[in-house]
C-alpha cells in the first residue's frame, strides 16, 4: 500500500561501499512519473493512483488514451501503473514522482519482465539432468521417463516438460537501493533485476510478509 | 524503427553508467605488463584500526574490464604457491609499486603453477621504465 515508481533499466556495473567492498548494482532510469488518475472509493470502489511513464510521440497512442492523459495535462505516456492506496490526498493530478521517494537501504520489490528464451528443453527450462555422453548412450539432453506404463496410462497434469521458458512477469524481492541520483533520476539497486537494458521495471517498497522480526 | 529508438537509449545508458563508474576509477594507476614484480599495498582492517599491508608478488595475469581491472599476482609463501586476484580500481588497494619488469611471451603465465624453484625465475626487460 506505498507508492512505486516505473523505470528502464539501463544495465549493471559496480560501486565501492565505504569499506571498499565492490558491489554489483543495476542503474535504473526511475521516473520521472506523472500522475494520471486519481482513484476514490465513491467513483471506483478503491483508493489508488494511476502513474505514466515513458514520453513518445502522441501519434504513438490512440485517441482514447491521449484523450485521457489530456484530462491530467500530462505528455503523451507510454506505460501506466496503479499504486493502491489508503490515502490518496497527498497526491494530485499531473504531479510529478522522481526518484527521490526512495532512500540509500531501502528494500525494494522489483517486478519486470524476465528474457524470453524461447522454447526451451529440461535441462534449461527445469534444471533436470542429462544422460551420460559416451560410452554408447544416446540420451543426451532428453527428458527420461514422464510416468507409469498401462496404470494410469496418461501423463499427469503439471509434468514439467519442454516449451516456452521467460518472457514472463518476475518479481526480484527484498533487493536493497545502494544509491539515489535525484537529479538524473537514477536509482542504484543491489543485484540483478529482470529483463535486459531497456526494459521496463516496476519498483515498489519491499511487501514484507510475516512477523517483523523483534 | 523501434529498434533504433531502443537502441539510442541504450547509448544513452552506456554513457550513464560509464559516467557511475568514472566517479570511481583511480585517475592515475601505474602502467602494469605480465611478469612484472609488483608489490601492492592492501588496507586491511585489524580491530578497529587500518593499517596498509604489502603484498609482493609476480602479475601472472590481468583482466581489463574498465572499474572491473584485476590483476593476479602469484608468489611462494612458506613454500606455498599463493594467487591473489586484486581490484586495482578499490579503495582497499592503496598503492601499486612495480618493482622489475619481467620478459614474458605469454599473455597469462598460468605455467608458472606447475613450475618451482629456480624454473620460476623471469628475465628481466630494461626497455620498460619502472
Amino acid at each position: 500500500m506505498s507508492v512505486g515508481i516505473l523505470g528502464t533499466k539501463l544495465g549493471m556495473t559496480q560501486v565501492f561501499d565505504e569499506t571498499g567492498k565492490a558491489i554489483p548494482v543495476t542503474v535504473v532510469q526511475a521516473g520521472p512519473c506523472t500522475v494520471t488518475q486519481i482513484k476514490t472509493k465513491q467513483t471506483d470502489g478503491y483508493s489508488a493512483i494511476q502513474v505514466g511513464f515513458g514520453e513518445t510521440k502522441p501519434k504513438a497512442l490512440n485517441k482514447p488514451l491521449l484523450g485521457h492523459l489530456a484530462k491530467s495535462s500530462a505528455p503523451a505516456l507510454r506505460h501506466l501503473s496503479e499504486y493502491r492506496l489508503d490515502n490518496t490526498s497527498e497526491f494530485a493530478m499531473g504531479q510529478q514522482l522522481k526518484a527521490d521517494i526512495f532512500t540509500p537501504g531501502q528494500i525494494v520489490d522489483v517486478i519486470g519482465t524476465s528474457i524470453g528464451r524461447g522454447f526451451a528443453g529440461y535441462q534449461k527450462r527445469y534444471n533436470f539432468g542429462r544422460g551420460p555422453m559416451s560410452h554408447g548412450s544416446k540420451n543426451h539432453r532428453a527428458p527420461g521417463s514422464i510416468g507409469a506404463g498401462t496404470t494410469p496410462g496418461r501423463v499427469y497434469p503439471g509434468k514439467r516438460m519442454a516449451g516456452r521458458l521467460g518472457g514472463g512477469q518476475v518479481t526480484i524481492r527484498k533487493l536493497t537501493v545502494v544509491r539515489v541520483d535525484p537529479e538524473r533520476n537514477l536509482v542504484l539497486i543491489k543485484g540483478a533485476v529482470p529483463g535486459k537494458a531497456g526494459a521496463l521495471l516496476n519498483i515498489v517498497p519491499a511487501k514484507l510478509v510475516g512477523k517483523p522480526k523483534t | 524503427m523501434v529498434s533504433l529508438v531502443s537502441f539510442s537509449k541504450i547509448m544513452n545508458a552506456q554513457e550513464i553508467i560509464r559516467s557511475i563508474e568514472a566517479e570511481q576509477l583511480k585517475p592515475k594507476l601505474p602502467e602494469i605488463y605480465v611478469g612484472d614484480t609488483v608489490r601492492v599495498g592492501v588496507i586491511i582492517q585489524e580491530g578497529g584500526k587500518e593499517r596498509t599491508q604489502p603484498y609482493e608478488g609476480v602479475v601472472i595475469a590481468m583482466r581489463n574490464g574498465g572499474i572491473n581491472e584485476t590483476i593476479t599476482v602469484r608468489r611462494i609463501f612458506q613454500g606455498v604457491g599463493v594467487e591473489r586476484v586484486f581490484l586495482l580500481h578499490s579503495p582497499r588497494i592503496e598503492s601499486i609499486k612495480i618493482l622489475r619488469r619481467g620478459k614474458v611471451r605469454r599473455a597469462k603465465l598460468y605455467y608458472l603453477r606447475t613450475r618451482s624453484g629456480k624454473a620460476t625465475r623471469l628475465k628481466q626487460r630494461f626497455d620498460r621504465a619502472l
